[in-house]
């Protein structure tokens, strides 16, 4: 059985990722899931120098779904240099760095201080709704998020990922943005904005009111995206919200993904990642389906 | 690597799920490896049936049973969670991951241990008391219907408040410190404006104190930065973010800064 898939020219042992601030750089998983066994480990986004994050309360629980705040609290790029590469490099997997930031020279500055590190790949995140340029998120802009991609992909030493917000009103338009800005895969969904209210209390849950929902009441909106994106550009597309199970991930293969990442499950059980693995095999198995990548876009 | 060894999701069998008292229930579950490992203040995640309800409900361990390997938890009715716990039966499983975090230190030497909890911040103050070594004064505070009170006595004096008066001392726990000057190494669980006073009392008069806090989380395990609480700092801010799932939900006194504070 085949299970390996091509990303941009590096090669997954199997297309099972992490997702981006669901999994740290994995030392939390390391009793539960052996790192040699995942396709790409995607760490949490890191910025150019330290982030607080927000205050608590970051997370609620909603039908189906979290929704988080968490603020990209992370100890800036210095500090993950020095201690999230080591310690990942010492397993057999693939790494891909996220980067945030709240311009673009924030981005370029973490694209750059990695040109001579180790890793395999870079996934902006630009769905960060904090940014200086007007006030608008990178994300859910066509002209920006075509502006962020070139100037990243320019100093960028590995194969850029852009990771795109759902929150759009036409999510192929910042596809093709990015495609036209030089990106080298995509990868969807981030998180739906939403809000939770204690109707005991009459208040916002969270501090800042609204997060991001993820988890499995926001699949058929990602499988939908996967599909529309998948059929827009040429780029391989990594998909992602809401997958529990193999058959989901078989699900947005089928779609259009050639690669997918697990987020929210590795909360919910922190052997999630092997679990599904399992699970894909055993459903191609049972197809007699001797390749994977014969399955990508099948639906299409 | 090995201090989270066994601790990933698994199925416990419930021995008995029992009403303590007015939405308080005691639930005893059979897990030999959770047991063996636990320490007073460290906590379980409990996992719901219901599909929709997916992030775990961290309850406090109560009372360790190395012999029969049964852990006992004690939890109210807040929400739906909750709720739906009260409804199982002994025999049937449920999921739980732990035991999580950080414990109080019990190798405290102290001439007196000052216990203090309040509301379901009571139930970890059972195992704490039968592990620390030496005197022990129990304050416990309730806003009503207080519960535990006799299985704490067998480890020390215990003294009651409620809100109401309707049992112990009319007020609560750090009033209750205050009027009888009760002095000692502390540790505390409850509400957070227990742990406030507590922690202005311990300040006043330069008492060891220990808080165990209370903030939603996501996953229980340091993966998703959720449950972070603010930790004084001598950086720029004046403070960190600390997880209460990693690296509390134990802390000292001295290094948490409340929201007022
Ligand atoms: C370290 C720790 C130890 C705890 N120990 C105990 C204990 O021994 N006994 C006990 O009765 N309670 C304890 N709690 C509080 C208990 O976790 C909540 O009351 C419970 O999660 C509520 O779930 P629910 O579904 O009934 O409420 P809902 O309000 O329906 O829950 C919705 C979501 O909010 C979260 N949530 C709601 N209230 C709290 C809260 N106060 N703290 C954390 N998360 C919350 C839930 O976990 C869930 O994800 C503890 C909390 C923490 C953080
Ligand atoms: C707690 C939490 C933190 C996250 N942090 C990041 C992040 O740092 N960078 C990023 O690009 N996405 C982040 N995400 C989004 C996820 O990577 C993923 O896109 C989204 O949660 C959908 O997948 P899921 O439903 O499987 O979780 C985060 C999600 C969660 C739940
Ligand atoms: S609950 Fe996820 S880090 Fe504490």
């Amino acid at each position: 059985m085949q299970l390996n898939v091509n990303i941009a020219g590096i090669e997954f042992k199997n297309p099972i990722m992490t997702a981006s601030g669901t999994f740290g750089s994995g030392r939390d998983f390391t009793s539960y899931v052996d790192l040699n066994k995942l396709g790409c480990v995607v760490v949490k986004g890191v910025a150019n120098k330290a982030w607080p994050g927000n205050p608590p309360p970051r997370i609620v629980e909603t039908y189906g779904g979290m929704i988080n705040a968490v603020g990209l609290q992370n100890p800036g790029i210095d500090a993950f240099c020095k201690e999230d590469i080591p310690f990942l490099k010492q397993y057999d997997t693939k790494i891909a760095v996220n980067i945030a930031g709240k311009s673009i020279e924030d981005y370029v500055e973490v694209a750059q201080r990695l040109v001579s590190e180790d890793i395999d790949l870079l996934e902006l995140n630009i769905s960060c709704p904090n940014v200086k340029e007007g006030g608008v998120a990178f994300g859910v802009n066509p002209s920006m998020a075509e502006k962020i991609t070139k100037a990243v992909k320019k100093v960028a030493n590995q194969p850029l990922i852009v990771k795109l917000s759902p929150n759009v009103t036409d999510i192929t338009e910042i596809a093709r943005a990015a495609e036209n800005g030089g990106a080298d895969a995509l990868s969807l969904i981030n998180t739906l904005i939403g809000t939770k209210i204690d109707i005991h209390r009459q208040k916002f849950i969270l501090s800042t009111k609204q997060g991001g929902l993820s988890g499995p009441a926001v699949k058929p909106v990602a499988v939908r995206m996967v599909y529309q994106v998948a059929n827009a550009v040429k780029l391989p597309v990594i998909g992602m919200g809401g997958i529990m199970t193999g058959e989901d991930v078989i699900e947005f293969m089928m779609a259009g993904a050639s690669a997918v990442a697990v987020g929210t499950a590795n909360l919910l059980n922190p052997a999630a990642t092997m679990n599904i693995l399992n699970e894909v095999k055993a459903f191609l198995s049972d197809k007699s389906i001797d390749n994977i990548n014969d399955i990508v876009g099948i639906v299409a | 690597m090995c201090e989270t060894m066994n601790k990933s999701r698994t199925v416990c069998k419930i021995i008995s799920n029992e009403l303590l008292t007015d939405q308080i229930f005691e639930m005893i579950l059979e897990c030999p490896e959770i047991v063996n490992e636990a320490k007073p203040g460290q906590f379980v995640n409990l996992y719901c049936r219901h599909l929709g309800r997916l992030l775990p409900r961290p309850i406090s361990v109560c009372e360790l049973n190395k012999d029969k390997g049964h852990l006992h938890l004690i939890y109210a009715i807040m929400g739906n969670g909750t709720k739906e716990f009260s409804t199982y039966n002994a025999g049937e499983t449920i999921d739980v991951m732990g035991p999580l975090g950080n414990g109080y230190n019990t190798d405290t030497v102290s001439d007196i241990h000052l216990i203090v909890g309040g509301g379901v911040g009571t139930p970890p103050m059972v195992e704490l008391c039968k592990q620390l070594k030496g005197r022990k004064i129990i304050v416990v505070g309730f806003r009503d219907n207080p519960y535990l009170v006799n299985r704490l006595k067998e480890y020390g004096e215990v003294y009651v408040t409620t809100d109401d008066g309707s049992a112990g001392f009319k007020g609560n726990v750090v009033e209750f410190l205050e009027k009888k000057s009760l002095k000692g190494s502390i540790y505390a669980c409850g509400p957070t404006p227990m742990l406030i006073g507590v922690q202005a009392y311990a300040d006043k008069y330069n008492l060891d104190a220990s808080l165990s806090l209370e903030e939603r989380m996501g996953c229980g395990f340091g993966a998703c930065v959720g449950c972070v609480t603010k930790i004084a700092s001598n950086n720029d801010a004046g403070f960190i973010y600390k997880k209460v799932c990693k690296d509390g939900p134990v802390f000292n006194a001295k290094e948490v800064l409340f929201s007022c504070n």
